[in-house]
């Protein structure tokens, strides 16, 4: 289950455990009258099935973003993909005719969102959202659909599904309601499921149930999960893999024990400090200093170089490998891990 | 109801966190088919709104005037008069007295419902063609459509209802325009719609561009639903609510906008039946004989209430969130 995302092209041959999906070179931006806001530049990733990928960033980092441009949910204008590829069962979503994509959407690649009660119609009951899911896609019967959204309810391990299927959106606690959206999105089976911050609106003990869920899901059915948070705990937890994103970009990449245990990216490595840790006490959480940078003023060569602790400037950087000059590329720095920084074998200790 | 079962939630959270223990749950069972809609739930939420049945039980007996007067009439015809009974006060025999021409006035206010009835809800149902096309459109497209139509409704929101309506009613007969030149119920009831259905535009496109951008239409499309599914599904019926509760409400507005028109004599012309014109030739006799603008009054407010209330009712009942 450790597999390293692996190198794009071997999607497109097919080929041992293949990917299922694969992003290449994805880029979005949102064009306004005054400035383009680069939210997303030139990230890559597969996903294999069983496999559980963690994006793990803070906010404006792109990671929802990126999710929304697979989904093709962007609202476009003001969004734009102006390059990039997404591999899915051999076809490039961002090429198919509108049509073809919205029927991957669902049976082919599914999402849960933040907030389950604004992401539930208000006017309709929770069975009958469930149920369309059957309707739309499959054609089934109004009674039909019901039978078969109770199950989903059971599976989702909703209690008194059947007494509880003609209930509103509203009238669920918020776990509840994250499990009703859980229960529309595999509905279909599908053989990826993004969940964009699926627990961020939950409290803890909640919030741990519906990982539990999704991992049992996940182990039923052999899905692809592709989990957007920015809760390094839940990623801890459930994750195979990670992908780190800062300014749109993925800045390191490797098994989640690896980039957790030995940071190869500076920027890795300030999110691992400023976590508390229970071995370590008394001391001070070390904070990463400074903002966010402004996505239609990414700064110039490595993105978070200002904010960077090691960052090396002109006389005092390797040719070619000036930080606030050269952009870094997303390198192999030891095997199965990957950063973009110029000094990633300084950062691991190696 | 809500609060009980969000309770039992909160249990079944903390019994699979292992801080409670409970019940294990059932479930599986299919026993009841009733399929639960917007409509059927704001069926029953309005069954339990008094307003709403005082509304909807006064609608429904000027419904029936409407339709057969006779009945209500007791047996009067409106059109028989007799100049020996002019201005009689009411009394056991004739409920609403005799108006100048001597002629039976409960007669004459009861067969006034149909005209009234008809115009109201033809012109509402014009105002809600035109406002929910226009709007929608308006609403889904956005950009420079939107900017076209809103505009516009900008130009007939600048020129009021009843001094529109008045001047196209009395230009009308001299065009060759089909329904307008007739100057009867239809004519009234066009010229109404035709300068009051932007507020109806206006509900349905601020509603559509809110809805638009709500979670659950990104989060129907994230499950494929089809650009007219969103829209049918879930874009109007979030939209449209709000809209059939103004309707309900314009019904009463209009009907009374059009006994003013009647009043100020280019609405209904005479010898038809009409509130408006009754009151219209009642009040010169206010001092004398005030009866004549009482009752066709009464009944009028009557009319317009009933509608309001149902109205009422109805955005109550539309609103899941505030069901208790």
């Amino acid at each position: 289950m450790t597999t390293l995302p692996g190198s794009a092209p071997s999607v497109r041959d097919g080929g041992g455990s293949a990917p299922i999906l694969a992003v290449e070179d994805l880029f979005v931006e949102f064009r306004t009258r005054e400035n383009v806001v680069n939210a997303v530049n030139g990230i890559s990733y597969t996903v294999s099935s069983g496999e559980t990928l963690a994006i793990l960033g803070e906010s404006g980092s792109g990671k929802s973003v990126s999710a929304q441009a697979i989904m093709g949910i962007l609202d476009t204008p003001p969004a734009q993909v102006p390059n990039g590829e997404i591999w899915f069962e051999g076809r490039n979503l961002l090429t198919l005719p509108a049509e073809e994509q919205r029927k991957v959407r669902g049976p082919g690649i599914s999402m849960i969102f933040q907030d389950a009660l604004s992401s539930l119609n208000p006017v309709y009951s929770v069975g009958f959202q469930i149920g369309e899911m059957f309707r739309a896609h499959r054609g089934l019967s109004r009674k039909e659909a019901k039978k078969h959204a109770v199950e989903l309810m059971d599976r989702v391990r909703i209690p008194a599904a059947a007494q509880r299927v003609n209930d509103y959106p509203h009238q669920f606690s918020g776990g509840m309601r994250q499990r009703v959206m859980i229960a529309m999105a595999i509905a279909l089976d599908p053989k990826i499921l993004i969940a964009d911050e699926p627990t961020t609106a939950l409290d803890v003990t909640v919030q741990a149930q519906v990982m539990d869920l999704l991992k049992d899901l996940q182990r039923e059915t052999g899905m692809g999960l592709v989990l957007i948070t920015h809760d390094l705990g839940v990623v801890n937890e459930v994750a195979d893999n990670v992908a780190v994103m800062y300014a749109g970009r993925i800045v390191e990449r490797g098994t989640v024990d690896d980039v957790f245990t030995r940071p190869a990216h500076p920027y890795t490595e300030g999110l691992m400090n400023s976590v508390p840790n229970v071995e370590v006490k008394g001391g001070r959480l070390q904070p990463i200093t400074g903002q966010p940078p402004n996505l239609s003023k990414i700064p110039s060569g490595c993105p978070f170089h200002p904010r960077c602790a090691r960052r090396r400037l002109g006389a005092e950087a390797a040719p070619g490998r000036d930080c606030a000059g050269d952009r870094p590329p997303l390198r192999l720095v030891v095997p199965g891990r990957e950063a973009a920084c110029h000094y990633s074998e300084e950062v691991l200790g190696v | 109801m809500t609060d009980s079962q969000q309770q039992q939630d909160l249990l079944h959270d903390e019994v699979q966190a292992g801080t409670t223990t409970g019940l294990a749950s059932p479930s599986v069972d299919v026993t009841n088919d009733r399929q639960n809609s917007l409509w059927s739930d704001a069926w029953k939420a309005l069954k339990r709104n008094p307003l709403f049945w005082i509304g909807a039980v006064l609608g429904l007996v000027f419904l029936v005037m409407a339709i057969v007067p006779q009945v209500f009439a007791r047996g009067a015809d409106p059109r028989d008069c007799d100049l020996a009974n002019s201005r009689q006060t009411p009394s056991s025999a004739h409920w609403f007295g005799y108006d100048q021409q001597g002629c039976d006035y409960l007669a004459n206010v009861v067969y006034g419902a149909r005209s009234s009835l008809i115009i109201g809800v033809v012109a509402v149902l014009v105002v809600l063609l035109l406002g929910i096309v226009v709007g929608a459109i308006a609403g889904y497209f956005g950009g420079f459509t939107d900017g076209l139509l809103s505009r516009v409704a900008d130009i007939f929101y600048g020129l009021p209802l009843i001094l529109g309506a008045l001047v196209l009613l009395r230009v009308g007969p001299s065009t060759d325009l089909p329904i307008i030149s007739s100057r009867g119920p239809g004519a009234v009831a066009i010229a109404l719609a035709l300068f009051g259905w932007m507020t109806a535009m206006r509900l349905v496109r601020s509603q559509v561009i809110a809805v638009k951008s709500s979670d659950y239409v990104a989060a129907a499309r994230a499950m494929g639903a089809s650009s007219p599914r969103i829209l049918v599904r879930h874009i109007l019926p979030n939209a449209v609510a709000p809209v059939l509760v103004y309707a309900t409400i314009t019904i009463g507005v209009l009907i009374a906008a059009e006994a003013t028109l009647s009043y100020l004599g280019v609405g209904l012309q005479r010898p038809a039946i009409s509130w408006g014109l009754q009151i219209d030739a009642g009040q010169d006799l206010l001092r004398t004989a005030p009866h004549l603008v009482l009752f066709p009054s009464l009944i009028l407010t009557l009319t317009v209430m009933a509608f309001i209330m149902m109205g009422d009712a109805l955005r109550d009942a539309l609103d899941p969130r505030q069901r208790a």
